[in-house]
This record gives structure tokens, sequence and C-alpha cells, in this order.
């Protein structure tokens, strides 16, 4: 054990495929022109390898900033972050996000977008079949040589998750990744992303607005307050997969996340 | 193949006999030029050109292609290619008819300053040789120049747009030195370089090389930031945000920049072969101005036009290829 990991508490059982991850009284705040913009408040939570964890906070409250925090694009003010007990301290392949607006490469096809990761890490000739493999996975064979403007907004959100799982992340982080799609096509990337989790164990870390997405998909759901964003609720799914959102628990669990985000 | 083989719909027999559509502005124009020919024929100079009768057959020649497309070919692709133009093919006859009418039918526009087309026609059929000559020493002092500046443009511009360090000493000496027209510094380089012909070089260069600079460092820095941030968590190096990121990025700043670079080497190079070198197109005006040879004057410039033109829809050409990933693209 690293004398890290004994600061940050690391809880047992590392060896699966999943990164753990250590959240440490972390705060941030945004310098704006009137001033400082405090957006995290005191923050700590841990999660266990392999673990699925729901973020659910209303919108502007800092999930986004928590999520490049996490990806290490950006460093806390305060506080201490880490990834199997080590402190993260830049981005790293292992650790890779779905950012909310999927940002593709315009003056690449589909196929070269999902092909990104590969190349940087000079992997793209040994690893040629995993590219097809993904596209399959997400459904956007058929557009493998599409540029990004030919694709609808599903669509493109669907290659950006493309563009992260063909690097088989540790720890992925998904920032409302599902937001653009309708209700039929979400339902089947939700199972479709629940069936890669079981398959490959990593680590799961999902920013939604959705309470039944949350529930479908997560095994503990943090719940966060307005900006500056405090955690003010913690929620343990124990509920079989796959779930139905009419099992009498599932409902029972959604009244009580809900009447708790009502406001008072 | 292991699909069903499904049977093209077939036009029916009767189709071929049908009367294919004639492209009506595409007749018109022909019988207007055919007017123009046989109003050049029929009303005599009044004092004799050389020329009148190979520009009247130039004109008949160009109304027979015309005609057996607009009556053939409704559907054929050339047709299809030539008709937006369809309304200027019927204007030039006219006002080609009107140029000629006013100078050399009636001269009420008077020599020497408004030669008649036939007149313009010789300058091409007599001093070809010139021409041509004229236009290859203006390409052979052009390109190189130009290549040259788009190079050294876009490598300091990348370095600009990318690195503080090249921002903080590039950028002002962009800012202050850049507006300086290139034409400027002429008497300069003439002084300082060994001959006239590497001195417009430069020039030329420099004409250009600010444009792309300042253009490409504006693109990169431009950049949406998302664009870093997901090449930066998939392990890319410097050099792959550089090369793979920031440049494809800022291409259609670049080809901005090769764009406005182009027409002010067209300006130096012209105000080059006029002032020192001793050749090509802005030589040719010079020296035509000098004898007072106005048609050879009108006939270069309208060379000039088509060479500049020509060259600034390849550019657009090549762009429309490299930026092909670009959703609705401006048009020039
Ligand atoms: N780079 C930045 N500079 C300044 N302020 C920022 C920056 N990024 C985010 N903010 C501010 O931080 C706050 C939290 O933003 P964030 O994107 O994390 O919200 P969010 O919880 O993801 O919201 P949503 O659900 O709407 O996506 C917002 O008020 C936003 O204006
Ligand atoms: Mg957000």
């Amino acid at each position: 054990m690293t004398a890290l990991e004994q600061t940050l508490d690391v809880p047992s059982a590392s060896s699966a495929h999943g990164l753990s991850v250590q959240v440490r009284r972390v705060s941030h705040a945004f310098a704006t022109k009137t001033g400082q913009l405090p957006v995290l408040d005191d923050v700590s939570f841990t999660i266990e390898a392999g673990e699925f964890v729901a973020l659910l906070g209303p919108s502007g409250c800092g999930k986004s900033t928590l999520l490049r925090l996490l990806s290490g694009l950006d460093a806390p003010r305060e506080g201490k972050i880490g990834a199997d007990g080590v402190r993260i301290t830049g981005p790293d392949p292992s650790r890779l996000l779905v950012f909310q607006d999927p940002t593709l490469y315009p003056w690449r096809s589909v196929r070269q977008n999902l092909a990104v990761g590969l190349e940087t890490r000079g992997v793209l000739k040994a690893q040629k079949g995993r590219v097809d493999e993904i596209l399959r996975l997400v459904g956007l064979e058929a557009f493998a040589d599409a540029l990004p403007h030919e694709l609808s907004g599903g669509m493109a959100q669907r290659a950006a998750l493309g563009r992260v799982l063909v690097n088989d992340p540790r720890l992925l982080l998904l920032d409302e990744p599902l937001g653009k799609l309708d209700a039929l096509t979400r339902m089947t990337l939700q199972e479709e992303l629940l069936k890669i989790w079981q398959a490959r164990r990593f680590t799961s870390v999902l920013v939604t607005h959705d309470v039944e997405e949350a529930l479908l998909l997560a095994q503990r759901i943090l719940v966060f307050s307005d900006r500056p964003a405090r955690i003010i609720r913690e929620l343990a799914v124990p509920l079989d997969y796959p779930r139905r959102r009419d099992d009498p628990a599932f409902v029972a669990l959604r009244q009580e996340i809900l009447s708790g985000l009502a406001p008072h | 193949m292991t699909g069903i083989d499904v049977a093209r719909p077939t036009a029916p027999p009767l189709a071929r006999w049908t009367v294919a559509p004639i492209w009506s502005e595409g007749l018109a124009a022909a019988l207007v030029w055919i007017g123009a020919g046989a109003l050049t024929l029929a009303w005599p100079d009044l004092t004799p050109w050389a020329r009148t009768g190979l520009w009247a057959l130039f004109q008949f020649a160009l109304a027979a292609p015309l005609l057996a497309l607009s009556l053939a070919g409704a559907s054929w692709t050339l047709t299809g290619r030539l008709k937006p133009a369809g309304r200027w093919l019927i204007a030039l006859p006219l006002a080609l008819s009107a140029w000629q009418v006013l100078t050399a039918k009636t001269g009420i526009l008077p020599l020497p300053f408004f030669p008649p087309p036939q007149s313009i026609l010789e300058v091409y059929t007599d001093d070809a040789g010139r021409l041509v000559e004229s236009v290859v020493h203006s390409l052979a002092l052009l390109l190189p120049g130009y290549f040259a500046g788009a190079l050294f443009g876009f490598a300091i511009g990348v370095a600009v747009g990318w690195s503080k360090t090249a921002s903080y000493w590039g950028h002002p000496i962009l800012r202050f030195v850049g507006p300086l027209p290139a034409t400027a510094w002429l008497p300069v380089a003439f002084f300082f370089f060994p001959g006239a012909r590497s001195a417009s070089t430069f020039l030329i260069g420099l004409s250009t090389l600010f444009p792309v600079a300042v253009l490409t460092a504006s693109g990169v820095g431009s950049v949406l930031s998302g664009y870093y941030d997901i090449a930066r968590t998939l392990g890319a190096s410097r050099s792959f945000l550089i090369r793979k990121v920031a440049v494809p990025a800022a291409l259609p700043h670049v080809f901005v920049g090769l764009f406005m670079g182009l027409g002010a080497s067209f300006a130096v190079l012209i105000v080059a072969e006029m002032m020192g070198v001793k050749a090509g197109l802005g030589w040719y005006l010079q020296w035509a101005q000098g004898w007072a040879a106005y048609a050879n004057l009108y006939g270069a410039l309208i060379i000039m036009a088509l060479l500049f033109s020509g060259l600034i829809a390849l550019l657009f050409a090549v762009r429309d290829r490299v930026l092909a990933w670009q959703k609705g693209m401006v048009r020039w």
C-alpha cells in the first residue's frame, strides 16, 4: 500500500477491471468576471471497483465539473481525488469521459472518430477489428464512413460513446450520454450499456437528469444539492438486473427520490 | 450477388420516338451569335480592320455548337452544364455587337482609346508568341514566391497560434509589419537583393506570408477547447494535438489566408514586373502603354483576368476537396 492509498482510505478488492474512485473533501470554484463562483462544496464519496453509480442533481449544480475533475482534465481547488488509491494528476486513457456535447471531429468520418484513441496510443494497426466491433455495438456500422454533420443528434451521441468504448476504459464517466435520444433508442442503449458494463466490469459514473434512468442502471445514486453542489442523499438500489419499471420496489424507490427532490 | 435481382424500370418504347425538348435559351443564344457575325460582315468598317472577317467567323463558330446542343441534346450533360449560363450566352454577343458598332462601324467611341473587338483578336493572332511568353514568365515568377510564402506563413501561423512564446514575440510583429503592403518594400528589396527577380520573388512571398500567418494563427487559436480535451483524455501527445487537432480545425481559416495572399501576390507581381522585371504580363502592359497600343493593353488585361480568376478557381477547387467535411460552406 502506498502512502497515498492510506491517506485516501481505499476500500478493499481493487483487483477487478474497474478502477475504484476516492473523492476526499473536494471543493471547486471558477473565477468569473463577477468574482469566484463556488461549484463544488466539500464533496466526499467513494466508488468501488466495478460499481455503477449515478449522479443526480439540478441543472448547473456542478455535475459536469465533477466529471471533468474525475477525468483529470481539471484539478480541484481543494481536496484530493484518487483512482485505485493513486492521486489523479492528469487525463489518462484508462479514465474516459463521454462529454455532454458529442464534439466529434467534423473532419473525420465516424470510423476515424472512433479510432482516435487507438491512434494516439499507436495501436491502430494491431487492433483493427476493434473499431468495427464497437461500430456494431452502438449501431452505426451503416454510417461508418459518414461525416459527423451527416449524423442526427442521437447518432452523434452514440458515436461519442463508441469513441470511448473502443479504448476499453477502466473508469467510464458518462455525462448525460443518452440525453438527446428518443425514448426507444434510449431504452435500447440503456440495455446495451448495462450489458457492456456487466461484461467488462469497468467502474461507471453516470450523470443524468432522469430518475428512472438512474434507477434502471445504477447500484447507487448520489443526489446533489443546488450549486455549490453538496451530496444531500445517498441511496442504494438493491434490485437485480434487468430491472423493470413496473416492479413495485422500483416504483417505491422512484417515489422516494422524487419526493426528496420536490421543492419544500 | 445473392440479393434478388430487381428489374430496373425501363422507359416505354414509345419514348424513343418522342421529340427531345429544345433548349430554348441555347437556341436564342445561337441565333444572336449568328446575328452578331452577320452584322460584323454586312456593315462595313469605317476604316477597314484586318481581322473583321475572322471576327465574324469566330462568332459563327461559337453559334454552331450552341445550335447543335440546343436542338439535339437538351439531355446531354454538357447542355446541363451550360444551361445556367443561358442568359449570359445571349447577352455576350449583344454586348460585343454594341461595342463593335460604337467603335469599328460608327466611330462614336474614338480611337486609339477604344479599339474594336477585331483589333483585340488581331493582337491574339499576331502577337500570340509574346503573350504566351509573358504568361509563362508571370507564372514562373508568381508560383515559387506564392508557395514559399504560403509555406512559411503557415508554419509561422501554427507556431504563433500554438505556442505562448511564439505568440508573445510573433504576434506584435505580425500586427505591426503585416499591414504594410508588400509593394512598399519594393525600393528596399531592389536594393538588398542581387536582381529584380529574386527581389520580386521575395516580395511576392512576403505578401502571401502575412495573411496566411495571421489567419492560420487565429484559426489555431480559435479551436474549440473540447477538441483538445477529448484528444487529451484519449492520451494524445503534443504532436498529435497540433497535427491532428489544431491544424485540421484551423484549415478553413488557412484557406481564407491563402485566398487573401493570392490576391495580394497578384498585385505585387504586376507592380514588380512593371518596375524592374523585364518580362511577364505586367511588363507587357507597360510596354503596350508606352506605344499607345491600346488593343494590346486590353488584350493583355483580358488574359490577365482569365489567368488570375483561373488560379483563384483552382484554389477554391482545392479548398472544396480538402474541406469537403464542412457543412454549409460559403461558395465563392
Ligand atoms: N469553465 C468554466 N468557467 C466558469 N464557470 C463555469 C465553467 N464551467 C462551468 N461553470 C459554471 O459552473 C456551474 C456548474 O456547471 P456544470 O457544467 O458542472 O453544471 P451541470 O451540473 O453539469 O449542469 P447541467 O445538468 O445543466 O449540465 C455552472 O454555473 C457553470 O456556469
Ligand atoms: Mg452538465
